[in-house]
């Protein structure tokens, strides 16, 4: 279990001693130091921070959200919200028969189209490789697109899903959070829409206070006095 | 620094400096992380009447292409200053000194971030001087390595500076741009406190090798005030009202 939690900025010490550094954490002599800010968590064997802020940097499985920008003749370009742009290769949704000749790209996914993904392949060397070849996966057809900040993520997800599960019975809505910070939010009735666009809105902004889930469950039910 | 001028008295013979302060005394500071809401990571910085508002962007796409490192990302810096933050009206353009002092930023940053971890990407400071009194690349230092840790650039440490200095004989904390302007010696000092680095060190004016290294020491002493104020500032932004 995670204990000894603590607000750590860059350079700070978390602890020193014979443990294994994880995420946003250096090994330096014998301490272990902090390089964003965040919370640090000292686990049994390892030690890593939570970030509080950054960009999102693609990891292998990743769901993410992901819009079209361009395309050439074999791949598609995606904008990822990253500093790396997301290529999607054409056989991917053509299927291992793709023709440059016979297929036209843009038949399937055009500029400015909303995908979910997941990220297939990354490394430091070549641009994020993602595919959409699998369940729920694909272009997204309907629904409104809502930024947070990627930091969030998990907080808008909560401990095993309880935060997403209840926006999501609250309002009967279908929401695609996508690791990279983008969520689409798709429901049929226009009350539903906008009171699940608020809920996530108001995980991103009070991501830190203890009781949101109550406050969330007030807004989902209308005692909302905000 | 050019003219010296006997006329003004810029050590007291109580040991109180032309602006009041004490030999050993920082002038006032207020450190603010964020702000800005376009940026990737900002930060405000009032260093006595030093005004600077630094931006960071990245990490991100490198442009021009060819500027960008398959290794690692790169780091850029920009130093400017207003054309209304010194008496007279400053022509906008990049002059000689901001280049140089853009360069020395960079280099005072560089062992601090990791951009090892982004390569083919940029991370853009830019930092925009508003009111200037002296010592303007430390104030800039200071808060382009809180701007960093706001936009969550992953980093070995902070970096803190300060300018100490020979007046009237007697080594002091924190010139001011009286001091730089009349004083014997100006040497900023840029540190890394938790690995207890030097990142910056220049000198302007000559030294006996004692006390260079008195000057150095009061620097790094004035950087971990520094330090405390730059945590000070992502603890309000980040952890507020939560307490620790």
């Amino acid at each position: 279990m995670a204990d000894k939690r603590k607000y750590v900025i860059p350079g700070d010490i978390v602890t020193s001693g014979p443990f294994r550094p994880e995420q946003n954490v250096i090994l330096e002599g014998n301490n272990i130091i902090a390089t964003a800010v965040g919370i640090s968590e000292i686990y049994d064997d390892s030690v890593k921070v939570i970030p509080l802020t950054g960009k999102y940097l693609p990891k292998i499985n990743d769901l993410v959200i992901g819009k079209v920008v361009s395309h050439t003749s074999l791949s598609w370009e995606l904008d990822i919200n990253s500093c790396y742009i997301g290529f999607l290769p054409a056989m991917d949704v053509f299927g291992r028969d793709f023709s440059t000749h016979a297929d036209e790209l843009s038949s399937k996914l055009k500029t400015g189209d909303l995908v979910a993904a997941r990220i297939a392949n990354f490394d430091r060397t070549r641009d994020p490789l993602i595919t959409i070849a699998d369940r729920d996966l694909g272009k997204i057809d309907d629904g409104v697109l809502v930024k947070i900040s990627t930091s969030k993520v998990p907080r808008l997800i909560g401990k095993k899903g309880s935060m997403i599960q209840m926006i999501e019975m609250g309002t009967n809505a279908a929401i695609t959070i996508g690791q990279n910070g983008w969520v689409v939010i798709s429901c049929e009735t226009e009350e539903g829409l906008s009171k699940a666009k608020k809920a996530v809105e108001m995980v991103n902004e009070k991501a830190h206070i203890a009781n949101l889930t109550d406050l969330i469950k007030d807004m989902l039910d209308g005692k909302d006095e905000s | 620094m050019g003219g010296r001028d006997a006329t003004m008295v810029l050590l007291d013979e109580n040991g109180i400096r032309c602006d009041g302060r004490k030999i050993d005394e920082p002038r006032r500071i207020m450190i603010k992380a964020g702000g800005l809401k376009n940026a990737d990571g900002s930060a405000y910085i009032e260093f006595g009447d030093n005004k600077i508002l630094v931006g960071v962007f990245g990490p991100r796409d490198v442009h021009p292409k060819h500027m960008s490192n398959t290794d690692t990302g790169i780091l850029r810096v920009r130093y400017h200053m207003e054309p209304f933050s010194v008496g007279e009206r400053k022509r906008p353009a990049p002059s000689r000194r901001e280049i140089e002092i853009s360069k020395v930023i960079k280099e005072a940053l560089e062992p601090a971030v990791m951009l090892e971890k982004f390569p083919r990407t940029a991370v853009d400071v830019f930092i925009e001087v508003l009111q200037a009194d002296g010592g303007t690349r430390c104030a800039a230092l200071t808060a382009a390595s809180v701007a960093l840790a706001d936009a969550g650039i992953p980093m070995r440490d902070m970096v803190a500076a300060i300018a100490s200095g020979k007046v009237a004989d007697t080594i002091i904390l924190d010139v001011n741009n009286e001091e730089d302007q009349a004083g014997q010696a100006d040497m900023p000092v840029g540190y890394m406190p938790s690995l207890k680095k030097i990142t910056l060190l220049q000198l302007d004016g000559v030294l006996t090798p004692e006390e260079y290294k008195k000057c150095v020491d009061v620097g790094v002493k004035g950087c971990e005030l520094v330090y405390e104020l730059q945590k000070k500032a992502l603890h309000d932004k980040y952890f507020g009202n939560r307490g620790d």
